[in-house]
């Protein structure tokens, strides 16, 4: 009995969407790649000067590139000789729009600032010594100053840089340090406080434990992982957070040390699970040869059964970092959110995944401002990306070596 | 003289085992108490400010008094527009893996992605969201922005529990089914389906629970600040649980005085998240007995 052939047109349709269907994932993380590094990647190709803006100097001026550090420090007044950009030796004179009343009075200028063009135009040649930082527009026509490019962002320059101010003026910093190390350091502390706590529990469970406890601790553990971050967010806010500050005699409670104990919690039931799983795999006649021999359980525990399954609990360690690294809205609402290189537990960072929910509704769309916190994002899916791949060649690794 | 030496031994292994094993129960009950301590704070502080109207109304004076009613109604539509979006692709996705993918290497690659994707970290999920539906597809902040974010987030959770679910079909059920001339397809629909249904629906209802609580994927994809209206479109922002928790507890215009619906508004949450984790986990008991009586 042959099947008509409409029917098995039907059934090749069916599995041609189901084929589809288990593209999707597969699809859905491309996708995100080349969405986050087409908007993203742009940064490195324009200069970090605010959008509509230009720095000029006067045209005898030798120095004709500068890059956005240079910028920040000549406007910080760091830099306050042009010799030592190797321009002429003179000392540097700052312009902003908001001097032109030092230079102009007010009916020169006009009322509706229609001579203001031809003001700056004008002060650009009679100073040899300025650097003024103008409307791109007032450079159009008759200008006789020298409009001076900024080097591109470089990607040296993003990885390396060590301050994150990126809507300052005139020159943005995309100095990505600050939030790396703010990272790392926030997610080490986590896994550092809940490594032995959730070490603990695993073997409790997997192996110390009657199961009538078991059996009412896994679900809790469950429901642990299952509460919303943005719960243990406003938990920290409003317990942890007061409670760092009084007990540390601090000014402001929102520190790494908060940030820390939030995602330790938070990491708990990942890093349990995976290493509760992983001691659970240790061969009976492994242990029964151990106890038989006479060691005791615990010293069958530590010296059979935490070798034999320690691949998985690096797995699980190495997830709890990831969970911590990307986790936003938690870290966002404890951790203070200031953007300075960490040296303490004791004081305020801030993280990847927390600049991005910060910062991006404020951005605008194209700008490099919004650049950057795409190429955050690009970094924070690699991060993770890299993690994930490490967990699967440990676990892979692992069923080979046990099977 | 040797057996003295013994029992010394033997004590000071039991003490240390007594010692490991008494640390282990202290850590382990500390570890339980968080839950207990951070549903205890919020159920104390929560309970007093829910009632009728905190349910049913719209916020008022600056998010100090009146409701969360759009909220609530905002995060219903979240979970229907993600679910409408990743249950069928999720559950067919993890039937071709399991059931039709014969070649372990494209098993083993889609799997990878699945893994991988489950690991990427919200706030990407938000980014990657806001620049293809948002603003490539021209959607703007929208339900069905929001909801095709969060869907295409909790896709692995729905394929892994359909994986799983399909995985613990018996294959003499198949086997039984081919025999009686019934083809691939007939099986799955008349036979493994059925039932492998019940953990599919925990799949279902963990995932809902996860939707439920994300903030960082609808913060530049749907989530309004203030927006004391429902819905008309699909097309349309909405205020969310989450993401209203998070400014009133951050940037509300009176954080103080807006701090007691905060304290509500977490309350309604985690009661939401709990009722569908337990009522995942009653299911997944209830079934596995069921199962095991056959």
């Amino acid at each position: 009995m042959t099947r008509p052939f409409y029917k098995k047109l039907f059934e090749k349709i069916i599995e041609g969407i189901l084929a589809l269907s288990g593209s999707i994932t597969s699809l859905a993380v491309l996708l995100i790649v080349i969405f986050l590094f087409k908007e993203g990647l742009g940064l490195f190709n324009r200069s970090p000067i605010a959008e509509g803006f230009v720095l000029a100097v006067n045209k005898n001026n030798p120095v004709s590139i500068i890059d956005s550090k240079t910028v920040k420090l000549i406007f910080d007044q760091e830099i306050t000789n042009w010799e030592s950009i190797s321009g002429k030796k003179d000392t540097i004179i700052l312009f902003r729009l908001e001097d032109i009343n030092l230079y102009y009075t007010e009916t020169q200028i006009g009322s509706n600032l229609e001579n203001l063009p031809t003001c700056i135009s004008r002060l650009t040649d009679s100073i040899p010594n300025i650097i003024a930082f103008i409307p791109q527009s007032y450079t159009k026509e008759n200008f006789k100053g020298k409009v001076i490019l900024p080097r591109n962002i470089k990607v040296g320059e993003f990885f390396g840089g060590k301050e994150w101010y990126p809507t300052a003026e005139p020159s943005a910093q995309f100095g990505v340090l600050p939030l790396l190390l703010g990272t790392l350091w926030v997610s080490l502390g986590a896994i550092l406080l809940s490594l032995p706590l959730g070490l603990a529990v695993a073997i409790y469970m997997a192996e110390v434990a009657k199961p009538r406890v078991r059996n009412i601790f896994k679900p809790i553990i469950e429901l642990l992982a299952g509460i919303p971050s943005v719960i243990y967010g406003f938990f920290g806010l409003v317990v942890i957070v007061p409670l760092i500050q009084s007990l540390f005699n601090l000014p402001v409670g929102e520190t790494a040390l908060a940030g820390s104990i939030i995602l330790a919690i938070m990491a708990l039931p990942t890093i349990i699970t995976i290493a509760e799983d992983s001691i659970r795999t240790t061969p009976r006649s492994m242990k029964e040869a151990s106890l038989a021999l006479g060691a005791s359980r615990w010293q069958t525990i530590y010296r059979i059964v935490l070798p034999y399954s320690i691949s998985g609990i690096t797995a699980a360690a190495i997830l709890g970092i990831g969970r911590a690294v990307g986790e936003t809205m938690a870290v966002l609402m404890v951790t203070g959110n200031a953007a300075v290189i960490p040296h303490s537990f004791l004081q305020p960072v801030r993280t990847i995944p927390a600049t991005i929910a910060a910062e991006l509704g404020e951005s605008s769309q194209g700008g490099p401002h919004y650049q950057a916190l795409f190429i955050l994002g690009c970094i924070l899916f690699i991060l993770t990306l890299i993690i994930n791949l490490t967990v699967e060649y440990i676990s892979s690794r692992n069923k080979l070596a046990k099977r | 003289m040797i057996s003295e030496k013994r029992r010394k031994i033997e004590r000071s292994k039991r003490l240390s085992e007594r010692i490991a094993f008494g640390v282990f129960r202290v850590m382990s009950l500390l570890v339980v108490g968080f839950l207990f301590v951070i549903l205890g704070f919020i159920v104390i502080k929560g309970i007093s400010v829910i009632s009728w109207d905190f349910i049913t109304k719209m916020p008022e004076d600056g998010m100090t008094k009146g409701g969360i009613y759009p909220a609530i109604i905002g995060t219903l539509y979240l979970i229907a527009g993600s679910m409408l979006f990743s249950f069928p692709i999720g559950v067919l996705s993890g039937i071709y893996i399991n059931e039709y993918a014969s070649n372990g290497w494209v098993v083993k690659f889609i799997r990878l992605m699945t893994n991988n994707l489950a690991g990427i970290p919200s706030i990407v999920f938000g980014l990657f969201g806001m620049s293809l539906f948002v603003n490539a597809l021209g959607f703007g902040d929208s339900i069905i922005a929001g909801s095709l974010t969060l869907g295409l987030m909790t896709l692995p959770v729905v394929i892994r529990t359909t994986e799983e679910a399909l995985k613990s079909v018996d294959n003499s059920f198949r086997h039984g089914s081919y025999a009686l001339g019934a083809s691939k397809l007939q099986t799955i629909r008349r036979v493994t389906l059925p039932i492998a249904y019940p953990n599919i629906i925990t799949g279902l209802i963990l995932s809902i629970g996860r939707v439920s609580g994300e903030t960082a994927p609808i913060l530049f994809t749907v989530a309004a600040y203030f927006l004391p209206k429902l819905p008309h479109s699909m097309f349309d922002q909405v205020m969310a649980l989450p993401y209203h928790l998070y400014v009133l507890a951050t940037s509300g215009t009176n954080i103080e005085e807006s701090r007691p619906m905060a304290y509500g508004t977490a309350l309604v949450l985690i009661m939401i998240v709990l009722f569908l984790n337990l009522m995942a986990n009653a299911l997944r008991r209830y079934f596995s007995k069921k199962v095991k009586m056959n």
